[in-house]
């Protein structure tokens, strides 16, 4: 009689921690799921009809920034006021300059080439630099004027006899 | 489905709708819709349940429309809300189908958040100065939002200076606050306008005239004498020249320059010239 009928425990108590870490995975998740759909039934939510959203491609805008290109709000003529005269230039050659950006490509000044060749010496300048003196008579320059740089270690030879 | 409206039944407040594109730099009235580019097609020629055959009719480009000051965006359409002409910026690269606006005229400015204006101190308040600018309300300007400002260094800004300044925050809801620094935090020729000259008003529409790229008013004006301008979108403009004369004639000459012919100005200019 005893044995039939099993000791009810409550589902708060169930919900606690340490009853839950002898549960399954797979019983938490169904335990999880429940929780959520309590918790989801509890939001309020509006009983219409779907309206269709219409995608406004129409935007409203109270500036006239957009619309106009107007120039910078402060002038200077015959160098009344010199900063001014600076900012003037500034600022509307930065609106003519969003304009032109796309057109412009960028001219290098120095090649790729050339750019390959002087890393190749700075490398071996670079490494002189921090190399102790013992080994900076290993930066001797080349038959070509490059500089390389060190070859091989100095390791204890053993004496032969 | 477009049907053709009997003209009888057109009533006086809302008549046929018009192609945007068809009225522009026209002078449009409050209250009137304009349609635009795509729907035109749509609502056909207006014959007797003629309609154009379209390969693909369900693929429509949607181009975004910016809508500008004095319209309104009404369904799929544009409502005009101010009265002037109706004007069209088409966008040099990208997707957007393009800027429209009405060209109107008032001497009533509406803090727009962006815009450059003049203001001037008229209360200063624990951190914040209380500056006027001709709109609703007084904007706040904060004592930090000054270039290189600290807690410890204030600006040097007393009631009843001048401030070129631009709007942070400007909509109907809330007070606006203006700055004078921009978003990298460099002045950009913002701040306190120095002492002397002459402030004066102005209508809104004659300072985008003036500030417009290609104006001869403000070229004409360069070559007479050295002189220092500053345009706040708000209709104020501050001038100043050497002397008081030269200031007072300038002054005159912009506010004048809105009703005279290209003819009356030149002659104006000619004579200043001589003397």
């Amino acid at each position: 009689m005893a044995a039939e009928r099993k000791t009810k425990l409550s589902k708060n108590l169930l919900r606690m921690k340490f009853m839950q870490r002898g549960l399954d995975s797979e019983t938490k998740k169904q335990l999880e799921e429940e929780e959520k759909k309590i918790i989801s039934e509890e939001h309020w939510y509006l009983d219409l009809p779907e309206l269709k959203e219409k995608e406004s491609v129409i935007i409203e805008e109270q500036s006239f920034l957009l619309c106009e290109d107007l120039l910078y709000g402060r002038m200077s003529f015959r160098g009344f006021n010199p900063e001014v005269e600076k900012l003037m230039l500034q600022m509307n050659a930065k609106n003519k300059a969003e304009e032109e950006d796309e057109d412009e490509v960028v001219e290098l000044d120095v090649s790729d080439e050339e750019m390959a060749r002087r890393y190749e010496t700075l490398v071996g300048t670079i490494g002189k630099k921090f190399a102790k003196k013992r080994d900076r008579a290993n930066y001797e320059e080349d038959e070509n004027g490059d500089i390389r740089p060190v070859k091989a270690k100095k390791m204890f030879l053993k004496p032969q006899d | 489905m477009a049907e053709a409206v009997p003209f009888g039944a057109e009533s006086l407040a809302g008549g046929r709708a018009r192609a945007a594109r068809r009225v522009l730099d026209q002078v449009v009235l409050p209250g009137e819709e304009l349609l635009l580019p795509e729907q035109e097609d749509v609502e056909g020629p207006g014959g007797a349940g003629e309609r154009p055959l379209r390969l693909n009719a369900g693929a429509r480009s949607r181009l975004r429309v910016v809508c500008g000051p004095g319209l309104r965006r009404c369904g799929d359409r544009l409502l005009v809300t101010k009265c002037g002409r109706l004007r069209h910026k088409d966008p040099g690269s990208g997707s957007s189908g393009g800027v429209y606006w009405v060209d109107s005229q008032q001497k009533r400015y509406v803090p727009v958040k962006g815009d450059h204006v003049i203001g001037i101190v008229t209360a200063k308040s624990g951190d914040i100065f209380k500056v006027d600018v001709g709109g609703s309300e007084p904007a706040s300007l904060s004592y930090l939002a000054f270039e290189g400002a600290t807690k410890r260094n204030r600006p040097n800004v007393q009631v009843g200076d001048l401030i070129y300044g631009q709007f942070v925050v400007a909509n109907k809801d809330m007070e606006p606050e203006m700055v004078c620094i921009d978003s990298c935090g460099r002045a950009n020729g913002m701040g306190v306008i120095g002492h002397d000259g002459l402030l004066f008003k102005v209508t809104l529409g004659l300072i985008r005239k003036l500030l417009a790229p290609d104006c001869e008013i403000i070229q004409e004006v360069g070559r007479l004498y050295p002189l220092e301008i500053v345009f706040g979108m708000n209709g104020r403009i501050w001038v100043k020249a050497k002397t008081i004369q030269q200031t007072l004639i300038l002054a005159n000459i912009l506010e004048a320059c809105e009703h005279m012919t290209a003819d009356q100005r030149k002659q104006i200019f000619a004579r200043l010239a001589e003397s």
